[in-house]
């Protein structure tokens, strides 16, 4: 794989999320997608549900309100009003 | 002149003081901290949103650019938001942010602009209803909530956008104090609508590439645009926490040694006294003696 992605997920109160990764799937808009290293830049708004990031085999899930992505040369940023990590079940 | 009694007294109670003010030094230096991270992780969020902003602003110009980015095209209704805080015993804080409020609604005033009011905090809504009484058109208190949060900050940027898709406002301007360090808050005024894109948030360089947008650029800068006018107020709210608690720490540190100063002198005095006494009693006693 071509390099890692550089992503970081950022609420009002903190940076809950920030580092490399091998991919991130997000709930867009207008349907769910993946983003995964060297992405052509994008920009959407987020519906409420899971962000998932792949780091390695480890996988995280987060529980994201009120979003928007972006994506572009130094990598992908979430902005959501609210995330929460969602401990696996 | 008091007696030796009722000096004792008071320094008993200058001493009193003294503990209380140092304790509340301390409870302001603990919160200081917690407030001041609080302020420091919000800048992250608040950046990048204005760097998105910059970006789209870029894109979009014109007659088709969103109100809340690109204001009314008048400037005749002005709305003014002023945060403060709930409290008191923090030396000048609250006081300096609503003077700088304050010169610029007077002036505002004096070229025959429309002002109203919305008081955030206990001591700009007594102080600003007292000053301008019904321009005050809305009030909110910070204790309403346990923490600041984006529950507090949301009714204010809701009632922010209600008035100016109303049309009551064309201009609206946040005053808060800014934290620079813990003896230095900066009273800011910001310019919420229309926005300013800050000379900071620099335009994202894409390297010639174009971002696709979903759905279109339009709808994601109306999206965009409430949500970062809760995150300016929030941030704000941040600050002026922060700020608080660092004045109050540095007003109560004086307090406390102003306490001590007159606990000083005050123990001189008394001790003076007592001797003078002392002194006095001897004579007496030898002036006794000598008569036997």
């Amino acid at each position: 794989m071509a390099g890692k992605l550089n992503f970081s997920l950022v609420s009002p109160e903190r940076e809950v999320f920030s580092g490399l990764v091998d991919q991130v799937d997000a709930p867009g808009v207008e349907g769910d997608f993946g983003v995964l290293p060297d992405h052509a830049p994008f920009m959407t708004a987020l519906r409420e549900g899971l962000v998932t990031v792949y780091v390695g085999a480890a996988r995280t899930q987060y529980d994201v309100k009120g979003g928007f992505a972006d994506v572009n040369g130094e990598g992908l940023t979430i902005l959501a009003e609210q995330a929460t990590e969602v401990v696996a079940a | 002149m008091a007696s030796l009694k009722e000096m004792r007294n008071r320094i008993g109670s200058v001493k009193a003081t003294q503990k209380i003010t140092k304790a509340m030094q301390m409870v302001a230096a603990a919160k200081l901290k917690r407030a001041q991270d609080q302020a420091e992780s919000a800048r992250p969020y608040a950046r990048k949103m204005a760097s998105v902003i910059a970006n789209l602003a870029a894109g979009v110009s014109g007659a088709d650019a969103p109100k809340l980015l690109a204001g009314t095209g008048q400037d005749q209704r002005h709305l003014i938001v002023v945060a403060t805080a709930d409290k008191g015993l923090a030396g000048g804080f609250s006081t300096n942010v609503i003077r700088a409020a304050r010169e610029r609604i007077n002036s505002l005033i004096a070229s025959g602009k429309d002002v109203k009011i919305i008081a955030v905090g206990r001591k700009s809504r007594d102080q600003l209803t007292r000053l301008y009484g019904d321009k005050v058109v809305h009030t909110f208190e910070l204790s309403a909530q346990k923490t600041i949060g984006l529950p507090l900050a949301q009714p204010v940027a809701e009632m922010i956008a209600t008035a100016f898709e109303d049309g009551q406002a064309d201009v609206v301007t946040l005053f808060y104090s800014q934290f620079k360090s813990v003896i230095q808050q900066v009273p800011t005024g910001k310019q919420l609508i229309p926005a300013v894109v800050e000379g900071d948030a620099q335009p994202i360089d894409l390297n010639g590439a174009v971002y696709d947008y979903e759905p279109s650029e339009e709808e994601i800068l109306e999206t965009l645009l409430p949500r970062n006018l809760t995150t300016q107020i929030l941030a704000a709210l941040y600050e002026n926490q922060a700020g608080f608690f660092g004045s109050q720490m540095a007003a109560m540190d004086n307090a406390t040694r102003n306490a001590g100063d007159l606990i000083n002198a005050l123990t001189l005095q008394y001790n003076r006294k007592r001797q003078a006494q002392i002194t006095t009693e001897l004579i007496e006693i030898i002036a006794g003696a000598e008569a036997l």
